[in-house]
């Protein structure tokens, strides 16, 4: 049957050849920018051989079209030896994506070696990291200290806010107005402005407590001055604010009528909110407020601002200094290890919680 | 003397007058059945028995203690009232055993090895001993409910509000909560039920009550009521639920 192969030619024609053509083009292409950099290497006239970079794409496409082709042949049930061929034209085209991305990564580096360098030594110099760190970290522990006091305050003071806002009744007017005006304002003004104001403002009054020099907070590892106090002071009620409104979606998520039907089996509001509402809502409540903690502790750093000795305060001290930001960057390493860890814990207790709550609708 | 005992409810939503001078006497061991059209006030109604919502206008007596806006009071008289809702009626981050004694142990201030016997001793009752430690969405909607009904008894209750606790639920799980309600009618529990299945208002009740624009327009026993309705607008109603229970 010699005759009839060149009489009807299969509907892809000639392009399996094409396609491995095309592969070899790009492939050939990858290997001549590859040879072609390394010759050139010692040059500093280097900016053509960007146009080696070609080659990446170049060879996505040969990948492409070789397996459009290789569809082609076997959904006519075409020649095995073309299904071969195109097939071949997909491996190199493999083998020219390899090359290239190699030589483009290559490409890259080398010519940002310089740049790359200076990031290294600016943002992580092992010596700066490792000579102010001791510092930093001892000013890291401050932040520690001001962001689990400020969050134990915080968690009571919002629930004070929340429990205001929603307290039932006409006499208890003027303390909703009170909360929705405080929620309202502390999550208007920037965390800064509140510190700033709060930190340098109280001070200068003749309030009790927080105008007094003396205020400090001296329990087992806590150590705080006045300023740290007033910090603290600040972040709880720029956070309480936030919180305040957590609590609250919080407790108004749960469906009303489990209070329903806490109230029917005779407990009283305060036993329905203790036993059956709350422990719902804070089920609802911990993601957000995990967020909110998260929000808190890199706020910690805004008291720099007044002056208070904490992390981020003797890191920039350090980065002034030496003209470099390795302190800085240790800094920032202190905050990761706690946020970090955090965060996923917060997505945890998501996942675990999500379903039952959930399911026990009917 | 009547347990249960309503003179002339008046509940208002806003401008809408839900309940417009109700008048119930439920006698005790005896159980009555509201029915009438979605939205008559029905719930409205068992929520006023239980406190739940405040009267605009009347009285409400049960066991002769009179159903008053007073938050104290209130709680003492839910003690005798259960009440059991359409849905959402469990504790969805407590066990079964434990939505069955939170009650007990926090109003009446039993042991927690007391109502932990009484909790496993009334799952047992109704087959469900074995789900005592399972939370309520490991739970058939079915077994929710009967649950929900055993949580409420767990109170001792003198009289229980049923409402309509059986029309969020697969039809084939209807039965079984129904049943249980049966039981609970021959061992003397004195009941309110608003129902939308006839037949079983027919079976259980003993005097059936329906409730039209937020008053009673017709009630009597239930072979009266479902036979020869007096009002036209009672036989409409039924004539309609039957209809659509055919469909
Ligand atoms: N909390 C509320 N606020 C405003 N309106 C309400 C409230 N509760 C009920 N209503 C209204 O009162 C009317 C009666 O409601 P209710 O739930 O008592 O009716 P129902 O007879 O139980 O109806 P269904 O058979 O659908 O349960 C309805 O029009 C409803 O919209
Ligand atoms: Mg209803």
């Amino acid at each position: 049957m010699t005759g009839a192969q060149g009489a009807t030619r299969p509907p892809y024609g000639r392009a399996p050849a094409r396609a491995r053509a095309f592969a070899v083009a790009s492939l050939g292409f990858a290997v001549v920018g590859g040879i072609a950099a390394a010759i050139r290497s010692q040059s500093t006239d280097n900016d053509w051989l960007a146009v080696f970079l070609l080659a990446l794409p170049l060879s996505i496409a040969a990948l492409y079209y070789g397996r459009h082709v290789e569809t082609q042949v076997v959904d006519v049930d075409g020649d095995e030896a073309d299904e071969a061929v195109a097939r071949t034209s997909r491996r190199i085209a493999v083998a020219a994506i390899a090359t290239s991305a190699a030589l483009c990564l290559g490409l890259a580096i080398w010519s940002a070696w310089d740049g790359l360098q200076d990031v290294g030594d600016t943002f992580f110099s092992w010596e700066n990291i490792k000579s102010s760190f001791p510092d930093v970290v001892e000013g890291f522990w401050l932040n520690i200290q001001i962001f689990i006091i400020a969050e134990i305050l915080v968690l009571g003071w919002g629930l004070v806010v929340a429990t205001m806002r929603r307290a039932p009744g006409r006499a208890a007017m003027p303390l909703r107005w009170f909360a929705v005006v405080y929620v309202d304002v502390f999550r208007g003004l920037p965390a800064i402005v509140t510190i700033y104001l709060v930190g340098f403002g109280l001070p200068l009054t003749s309030l009790p407590v927080v105008s007094n020099p003396d205020l400090s907070i001296d329990i087992g590892p806590f150590h705080l001055d006045q300023l740290a106090c007033l910090g603290i002071l600040a972040l709880t009620l720029v956070y309480g604010a936030y919180v305040a409104e957590v609590y609250r979606s919080g407790i108004e998520s749960v469906h009303w009528s489990q209070d329903a039907a806490a109230r029917g089996l005779g407990l009283s509001r305060g036993q329905s909110l203790r036993f059956v509402v709350v422990p719902q809502a804070i089920r609802r409540v911990v993601p957000p407020l995990m967020n909110d903690f998260i929000g808190l502790q890199k706020d910690t750093a805004l008291l720099n601002v007044l002056g208070v000795l904490e992390g981020f305060n003797i890191a920039r001290i350090y980065a002034g200094n030496e003209f470099n930001l390795s302190a800085v960057t240790g800094l920032g390493i202190c905050f990761l290890v706690i946020t970090i860890p955090m965060t996923r814990f917060a997505d945890y207790l998501v996942k675990r919680d999500q379903k039952r709550l959930q399911a026990a609708g009917g | 003397m009547a347990l249960v005992e309503a003179r002339g409810v008046v509940k208002r939503f806003g401008e809408q007058t839900v309940l417009d001078g109700v008048d119930l006497e439920v006698e005790p061991h005896k159980v009555v059945a509201l029915i009438g059209a979605s939205g008559s006030g029905k719930s409205t109604l068992l929520r006023c028995i239980n406190g739940l919502e405040a009267l605009d206008g009347g009285t409400i007596r049960v066991d002769g203690r009179s159903v008053l806006q007073d938050d104290i009071k209130l709680n003492r008289l839910r003690r005798d009232v259960g009440i059991v809702f359409q849905s959402f009626n469990l504790f969805p981050h407590m066990s079964v055993i434990d939505n069955v004694m939170l009650a007990p142990r926090k109003v009446l201030g039993v042991s927690k090895a007391d109502a932990a016997d009484r909790a496993r001793w009334l799952l047992d009752r109704i087959g469900l001993a074995d789900k005592a430690d399972a939370f309520p969405d490991r739970l058939s909607g079915g077994q929710q409910q009967r649950v929900a009904i055993v949580r409420a008894m767990a109170m001792r209750p003198k009289v229980l509000l049923l409402d309509e606790i059986t029309s969020a639920l697969d039809p084939e799980l209807v039965d079984e909560v129904l049943e249980m309600v049966t039981d609970l009618a021959h061992e003397g529990m004195t009941m309110i039920l608003a129902t939308h299945e006839m037949d079983f208002a027919r079976d259980v009740a003993d005097k059936v009550c329906f409730l039209h624009k937020g008053s009673i327009l017709e009630e009597g026993p239930p072979a009266e009521i479902f036979g020869s309705p007096r009002h036209e607008r009672t036989a409409e109603f039924l004539r309609r639920s039957l209809e659509g229970r055919s469909r």
